[in-house]
């Protein structure tokens, strides 16, 4: 038995439940490392650096139960969760539904398969990867999710195998819970000279303060080249909390579009190690606070090998009274001369209240290198509102236009187009809410 | 169709328009010169509801309605057009979904429905061959890289697009060269008719060459200080602004 710091009995007994679950000796001793790691961490603070502007005690003292292991409702979810892609994994809180998934006319030499299922196969390579590279030794959210996740996704794509189609990941929250927490989990292997994208979803009702704590680990081996794509999409009241952790083999390509519209309290983690030379790695993210939602940006790109390059752009657009936080951290180590990274961080504040704290954070220990970073933080240009407005395109239109066209480079960067369209009307819908708050 | 009356603006707290008056009558071309810095493109500005400007006193009348009393994009509905001196870059939006967007507010506005999607194209088409534009424009942003010569003709495309009853052009002819100045103006000049006005605004009497005005205003220190036929350009030309100014300086304290 492990003493938790944290006087919230709801982890204590999930844990136990995990542990008696019947999982294979090194799934229970990975499990107890992180429960351990969590106990002697606790929830952070804002007195930690990484958690300064980023307040998760609501997280830390609710007591979150777990939500039914299938869709509550009649009616199937509509959306995302009903895409007809060849692979589509559904998860309801943090449970996989059979009815919801569908997997079917995959290629040879793809596997998309649940954790759980993938446990009880007894899935080789899952032990050589399954919390190998989202270290949770000092990461709290990352130790809770891997003592407790229940399922998730677990993607593999052999050498030399090339996906046409997104691999699709839906993680829901069913409504008419009580504060629910899950535990998304997903593990993605793209072999060598492998290519596939990858689509995470996460979405949930607007009336409950549920938590989702996901965490995604991606390995691409020498060669290969992986979209990943998340969507965050939870509802008003909501925490979420994830990292996805990278780790890039010879000449591996990793693109990472992080979209983050929703939540009350969202932090996002993405980290990539570029661990052998010629690896490229670009992480994009566009992020939207209106309301009092919260949203954190925090990216860490290593390099460690030399000659890598990486290309990051976030762009932030904050209303209301919404908050926001980018940090990006760019590690160049000794070892890693000719090292190209460029990082680019922007906001569009569209109201008086809202606030962003942006922070590039090099740490360069190679002396040939290349690493260039700027933010900006504006509003929208009066020049080009009268442009728009003399052409008569009404004010408010004009606001909303200009701030979609902000927006654009990075939806307009997604190959895929159901997910492109159903992010440009999600932005739009979410963009006129801000507009309508801030006129009330 | 447009009169002005004794219009004052400037901007914060310095006068730049010191009395305007001018009328435009339905399908007459004005041309307004005058030297840098005497306030042609303050006029412009504040003929299209610019709010940097602020008017201090004075009247304008859009066929009889009150022009400084409505919004920018009210002003656009009502028929007014403004070419830009500097078109504004909009990365993001492309050209065509801005034109669209642009003629469809406006006929919303005038309570008409919106434009069916094939013949908008249809006609953009034609009329972006009128002014030796590739087709491909349509899909790039907003003016987003274009040179000074794509600019302004992106400009004129946009006039011939929304089809106003007033056109301003301010300083279109600048930036381009001879070549370029022929297709704009001929673009311009196929648009000209009994129902649209044009007041154009600029430095250099060549425009005048190819569209040919019905009036030409000399502008100096925010008034007009003579006005004429389209000889006074040609005048203009063989003088200078600086004599002129002497004689319009005489003619006022006379």
């Amino acid at each position: 038995m492990i003493a938790l710091k944290e006087d919230v009995p709801g982890y204590a007994a999930q844990f136990e439940r995990r542990m008696s679950a019947g999982e294979p000796a090194w799934l229970r001793e990975l499990r107890a490392g992180a429960m351990r790691s969590f106990s002697t961490l606790g929830f952070p603070t804002t007195h930690h650096e990484d958690w300064k502007y980023t307040n998760v005690s609501p997280v830390a003292t609710t007591p979150f139960g777990e939500g039914p292991a299938a869709w509550p409702a009649a009616a199937p979810p509509a959306g995302p969760a009903a895409w007809p892609v060849n692979a589509r994994l559904v998860f309801v809180n943090g449970h996989l539904s059979r009815e919801l998934s569908a997997v079917r006319g995959l290629p040879a030499g793809v596997a998309v398969q649940s954790l759980a299922e993938a446990v009880r196969n007894g899935s080789t390579v899952l032990e050589s990867h399954l919390g190998r590279h989202a270290g949770y030794s000092e990461q709290a959210f990352v130790a809770l999710n891997t003592a407790l996740a229940v399922d998730g996704a677990v993607v593999t794509i052999d050498s030399g195998v090339v996906l046409e189609q997104p691999v699709v990941l839906v993680y829901l929250t069913s409504p008419a819970g009580g504060p629910a927490a899950s535990y998304p989990r997903t593990l993605v292997l793209a072999g060598r000279e492998s290519r596939a994208s990858v689509v995470e979803i996460y979405s949930g009702p607007d009336d409950s303060a549920y938590f989702t704590n996901a965490v995604t680990e991606l390995v691409v081996r020498e060669g290969a080249a992986v979209d990943h794509y998340r969507v965050q999409l939870e509802g008003r009241q909501a925490y979420h909390v994830a990292t996805v952790q990278g780790v890039q083999d010879r000449a591996g390509i990793l693109a990472s579009h992080n979209f983050s519209f929703g939540a009350a309290l969202a932090r996002h983690d993405i980290n990539s190690v570029l661990d052998a030379e010629g690896a490229e790695c670009s992480l994009n993210g566009l992020y939207l606070a209106g309301g009092s939602q919260h949203v954190d940006n925090h990216t860490l790109l290593d390099h460690a090998k030399p000659n890598c390059a990486s290309r990051e752009l976030y762009k932030g657009i904050l209303g209301g009274h919404g908050t926001g936080v980018f940090n990006g951290k760019i590690v160049v180590r000794q070892d890693a001369q000719k090292t190209n990274a460029i990082q680019s961080n922007k906001n569009l504040l569209l109201s008086r209240d809202a606030v962003i704290n942006t922070k590039p954070q090099l740490e360069i220990f190679a002396d040939d290198v290349r690493c260039t970073h700027g933010a900006t933080v504006g509003q929208l240009d009066r020049e080009a509102l009268f442009y728009l407005r003399s052409r008569g395109i009404p004010v408010r239109d004009s606001r909303d236009l200009l701030t979609r066209a902000f927006a654009a480079e990075l939806l307009d960067a997604i190959r895929w187009q159901p997910l492109r369209e159903t992010l440009e009307t999600e932005l739009h819908r979410r963009l006129s809410q801000m507009v309508e708050a801030a006129a009330k | 169709m447009l009169q002005i009356n004794n219009l004052h603006a400037g901007v914060g707290g310095k006068k730049i328009l010191r009395g305007i008056d001018l009328e435009i009558r339905p399908g007459q071309v004005h041309a307004i010169m005058g030297p840098n810095g005497s306030g042609k493109s303050t006029l412009a500005q504040v003929l299209a509801g610019r709010d940097t400007y602020e008017v201090t006193s004075g009247k304008v009348l859009f066929e009889g309605r009150d022009l400084l009393a409505l919004e920018p994009e009210e002003r656009a509905a009502a028929g007014i057009f403004l070419a830009f001196q500097y078109p504004v870059e909009i990365p993001g939006v492309t050209n065509m979904y801005f034109m669209r967007a642009a003629l469809n507010s406006i006929r919303k506005q005038r309570g008409l429905p919106e434009i069916d999607a094939f013949d908008f194209m249809e006609s953009m088409k034609r009329k972006m061959q009128l002014l030796g534009m590739p087709e491909a424009m349509l899909n790039r942003a907003v003016n987003a890289g274009f040179s000074g010569g794509e600019k302004k003709r992106n400009e004129v495309l946009q006039l011939a697009v929304l089809e106003p009853k007033l056109a301003i052009l301010d300083e279109t002819d600048s930036g381009l060269d001879i070549d370029a100045l022929k297709t704009v103006a001929g673009g311009i000049n196929a648009l000209r008719g009994p129902g649209r006005s044009f007041l154009v605004v600029t430095h250099y009497q060549r425009l005048l060459d190819y569209i040919v005005p019905d009036v030409v205003h000399v502008m100096s220190a925010g008034r007009i200080v003579r006005s004429g036929g389209k000889d006074l350009a040609l005048e203009l030309e063989r003088k200078g602004y600086a004599e002129l100014d002497e004689a319009a300086v005489s003619e006022l304290v006379r």
